[in-house]
């Protein structure tokens, strides 16, 4: 066997290409990119429509469709980077896809050059995209529309706007967005059930420490962590009637007995698994108890009522509340952080949790083969499914898009289709009317809200915002509802990494608005 | 307000700026938050005449030459010494796949001046420390997509070093980005008036790494087994091969003896792509963050040189933005502060304590030298002001020094004793003094 020289277990061709990203969001993530066809309905001076696609045309989504019927003029080349002098007087949407495609032949790209307003009126004109993004401006009954598609079709729904320094997106999910591979920072997902451990681990650890107090040095110093604090809680019980260090105050107390066990007759002066074990103490000496969120996620009507065409998240989501019903605690994720141990003691204690989750697994999957069964569900979930779901049961999350509140057309400020030559300080002459024109629309909005929200507002805090308003609406004005470019790649690159968490159903995508001021350099995410 | 030049004509052919029509927007007209007194409404010529050098050209690179092109700047200069690989094609979007193996300087140059029109690029395709003070200073200003530390530090030091009192042209900013997955930071240094790179060395500490007798001796995780192959194994049985971490045979060669370690001691998990990712070190890498980050420092450039609205790394005012894209979006904008015995930027007589424990022999404290978020030094020499404790900037100086590694530091040097220690990676001495770990 030894002779035999090794095959060469390189990787293809295509996770050479997209190594980086599939570090990311994995081979999952890259198939259900793969599987997208998106849409984008661009308008506008159209940058950030185009700079957003371009970051997802790099890790190769599907196919994407430009929808864009504007004729390419000079100032597109000032700020468009997907346009050559060659494309002037050619259509935009034509030339933009060319261009767009050359950056990766495994992607397919077309392009729409009808108008918006009629390409719409078509029968099932958007029934082949699976995520739509739409860049203001855009007529309002024409966004309805799209929002209506987006609600009845359970189409994730983009809406971008980028003026001057700048922009702002929002984002139409289905009423019911779960996701299991939220990406928690791994300092968040250590769960180790000192405080409710079962009887292997528990053996385990008496197992390690068994004779601590005469333990030969090499052996005393890795023993590990798992194991020393299991053994000090057994230690610490006996002293406080069986009670656990439930407070911040115990928990003190607690790591000082810990810290008093550990050795100093070694030539380091200390145990590096001691100090691990007390260094752990605040983080790891928690009740188990699923956070608030999670909680929530098993009271909601979709996981209490199993249908026959229920999704599987709310199938395992059920089955994991009924585990949670019964132990008060969420399935073992099974994961151990690495410490001081010798190997075969680590892998000892990996088993223990390990074997732990796995047991777990299959009472929750056993729950999820009953609710199919009595659902009448036609297909199985699958195990690995099932099995990722209860490694990350801790940090699932549930967004709940919304519908956009779309304002129809009225007032001073009217956005046109073609809104190049209509937005507000387009022209020179109009610069102050327009100033004044949205300054006084913007104030009636805050107006209308303050009221709206029935919110007392003094004199002094009324005064404040009535300059900030006219502040921003000066500087959104004298853009004149021109793109730069800065400020539309910028917004491309957060708007593209929303939508690969959405199309991934990876990490967590905004909920549900997001601005940015490249003025000051700050975001802010809203829910409205 | 200044008066439309840029009347539209039907055939295309209009007047030099017209496609500059919403830059031009900006450029002409003072916004509210404008500074009355920096601003001049119609100018230009600031930034047609403004050389900068942009250096990186990676996946921020290309994105930083594209958007300083579409941000009117006429010459722009680019330094990169990589040539393109495979793995880059994800995200670095001027490059092709018939381009890997060129250098990306060059394509990355002539694809964007060929893209948009009048634009000067001029790239050099080697490193950032070939080039001397003469050079970095005719330009208006730096932009960094580096993907090293040392290489940050390096041009840090280089641009506070240039600042003469006397001559205000001689301070130029520096910015900076970088990027992990989805998280990216944006920053701008005004070398000696604000932080700067080596100020906020703390914020770039280094993974610690794995003891050498867990590596050696007791392997837990896939990763250990990884480094033993990567760090032991190899010096032991191709100790005459020099080890590429581009060549797939020497990775292949890794990936097995560390499958094969993990074997031994029951540890799951070592695939190629984990030994190829430990290795090399590689961090995950997205066009998205690349183009938010590398955005957010061409929208500075532009507002410093331009004064069109404010800009971050003003003293006394935010300077550092940070980027978070994990969960939901959350941009974290603040003032990073200048510390007063930066070994760079600070009093030049101020030496910063160093704890430094009195038993470790002078070889262990080397090694952790390269490890301590406020030195990260991999090869420095060490004097303190009685004698030279180990110089390995010249062949004969580490021979003589050598037989010190092996003292403790308690016989070497004493407390409040003052160590300076310089490295070859940077240009400036590093001023600590000794402070006995209890």
């Amino acid at each position: 066997m030894a002779d035999i020289p090794p095959p060469l277990q390189g990787p293809t061709a295509k996770e050479k290409k997209y190594d980086r990203q599939l570090r990311l969001w994995g081979a999952t993530g890259q198939i259900a990119l793969e599987n997208s066809h998106i849409l984008l309905i661009n308008s506008g001076p159209g940058v950030v429509g185009l700079e957003t696609l371009k970051n997802l045309v790099l890790p190769g989504a599907g196919t994407f469709t430009i929808q864009d019927s504007a004729v390419v003029d000079e100032a597109d080349l000032g700020v468009n980077f997907f346009l050559e002098e060659k494309h002037l007087g050619g259509f935009r949407a034509e030339h933009t896809c060319v261009l767009l495609k050359e950056l990766n032949p495994d992607v397919q790209g077309h392009s729409i050059s009808e108008p918006v307003e009629s390409w719409l009126t078509q029968p099932d004109a958007l029934k082949p995209y699976s995520l739509i993004i739409v860049t203001a401006p855009i007529q309002p009954d024409l966004l309805a529309k799209l929002a209506a598609h987006a609600d009845q079709a359970l189409v994730p729904l983009f809406y971008i706007h980028s003026v001057g320094f700048y922009s702002h997106f929002s984002i139409h999910l289905p009423p019911a967005f779960p996701i299991v591979d939220t990406h928690p920072s791994p300092e968040t997902t250590t769960d180790l059930r000192l405080l409710k451990p079962w009887p292997e681990l528990i053996a385990y650890a008496e197992e390690k420490t068994k004779g601590i107090e005469s333990m030969a040095a090499d052996d005393h110093g890795h023993i590990p962590y798992v194991a020393i604090l299991l053994h000090y809680l057994q230690v610490w019980k006996k002293e406080h009637n069986g009670e656990v260090p439930n407070n911040y105050k115990d928990k003190t107390a607690f790591r000082h007995l810990v810290t008093a066990a550990t050795r100093t007759d070694t030539p380091e002066g200390g145990e590096e698994n001691f100090e691990e074990a007390v260094s752990a103490v605040l983080k790891s000496l928690n009740a188990p108890e699923p956070s608030s969120t999670v909680k929530e996620i098993f009271k909601v009507p979709e996981c209490v009522i199993i249908r026959d065409n229920s999704p599987p998240f709310w199938v395992i989501a059920h089955a994991i509340g009924l585990f949670y019903t019964k132990y008060g605690v969420l399935p073992v994720p099974g994961a151990v952080p690495d410490m001081k141990a010798r190997s075969a003691d680590y892998i000892q204690l990996q088993n223990v949790y390990k074997s732990k989750a796995r047991k777990d697994l299959a009472e929750v999957l056993e729950s999820v083969r009953f609710l199919e069964r009595n659902a009448n569900m036609s297909t199985h979930i699958e195990e690995k499914d099932v099995e990722a779901f209860c490694k990350n049961a801790a940090h699932i999350k549930l967004v709940r898009g919304r519908p956009f509140h779309v304002v129809p057309a009225e007032g001073d400020l009217k956005f046109g289709a073609n809104a190049k030559s209509l937005a507000p300080g387009s022209s020179d002459a109009d610069f102050d009317s327009d100033t004044e024109k949205m300054t006084s629309t913007a104030l009636k909005l805050v107006d209308s809200l303050v009221k709206e929200a029935s919110y007392t507002i003094d004199e002094d805090e009324y005064d404040t915002i009535r300059a900030q308003i006219a502040e921003l609406a000066q500087e959104l004005v004298r853009a004149g509802g021109g793109e730069l470019h800065n400020i539309a790649a910028l917004t491309g690159g957060m708007v593209s990494q929303e939508v690969i968490k959405v199309i991934t159903e990876q990490y967590v995508p905004v909920d549900n608005t997001c601005v940015f001021d490249g003025v000051r350099s700050k975001s802010s995410v809203f829910r409205v | 307000m200044a008066a439309a030049d840029v009347a539209p004509l039907p055939n295309g052919s209009e007047g030099t700026r017209t496609r500059w029509k919403y830059l031009d927007r900006i450029l002409d007209r003072p916004g509210p938050f404008t500074d009355p007194d920096s601003f001049a409404p119609g100018n230009h010529e600031t930034l047609e005449i403004a050389k900068v050098l942009h250096s990186g050209a990676g996946g921020l690179g290309c994105e930083i030459l594209k958007n300083l092109a579409l941000s009117g700047f006429k010459d722009i200069h680019v330094i990169d010494m990589d040539t393109i690989d495979v793995s880059n094609l994800n995200r670095q979007f001027l490059f092709r796949a018939a381009d890997v193996g060129k250098y990306k300087a060059e394509v990355a140059a002539a694809f964007v001046e060929k893209r948009v029109k009048g634009v000067s690029i001029t790239p050099y395709c080697g490193k950032i420390q070939d080039k001397d003070e003469a050079y970095y200073k005719q330009f208006a200003l730096i932009v960094c997509g580096l993907d090293s530390i040392e290489a940050r530090r390096w041009i840090n030091s280089m641009l506070v070093g240039m600042v003469d009192g006397n001559d205000p042209d001689s301070m130029k900013p520096l910015i900076d980005g970088g990027t992990e997955g989805f998280k990216g930071q944006a920053k701008v240094i005004f070398p000696t008036m604000t932080s700067c790179i080596e100020c906020q060395l703390d914020m770039h500490a280094p993974r610690a790494a794995v003891p050498l007798c867990t590596l050696a001796t007791i392997p837990r995780q896939p990763q250990h087994c990884i480094e033993w192959a990567h760090i032991i194994a190899w010096e032991e049985e191709r100790k005459e091969i020099t080890l590429d971490t581009d060549d797939p045979e020497h990775i292949t060669w890794l990936f097995q003896k560390a499958l094969k370690r993990a074997e031994e001691f029951n540890i799951p998990g070592v695939t190629y792509s984990m030994t190829q990712g430990v290795v090399k070190n590689i961090i995950p890498a997205i066009a998205s963050t690349n183009a938010i980050v590398a955005a957010s420092c061409c929208n500075e450039a532009f507002k410093i040189l331009t004064n069109a609205n404010p800009f971050l790394g003003f003293p006394g005012t935010d300077g550092y933005m940070m980027y978070t894209g994990d969960e939901s979006v959350y941009t974290y904008t603040f003032e990073y502060e200048k510390k007063e015995d930066c070994p760079v930027c600070g009093e030049d007589a101020l030496a910063r304590p160093l704890q430094i424990d009195p038993e470790a022999t002078l070889q262990e404290f080397v090694d952790s030298l390269a490890e301590r978020p406020e030195a990260q030094l991999k090869t420095p020499s060490i004097r303190t002001t009685e004698k030279s404790l180990y110089i390995q900037s010249a062949a004969d100086y580490e021979r003589m020094t050598r037989p010190n590694l092996e003292k403790k530091m308690k016989d070497l040097t004493a407390e409040g004793e003052e160590m300076l220690i310089s490295d070859k990676a940077f240009p400036m001495m590093f001023k600590f003094s000794v402070v006995w770990k209890k």
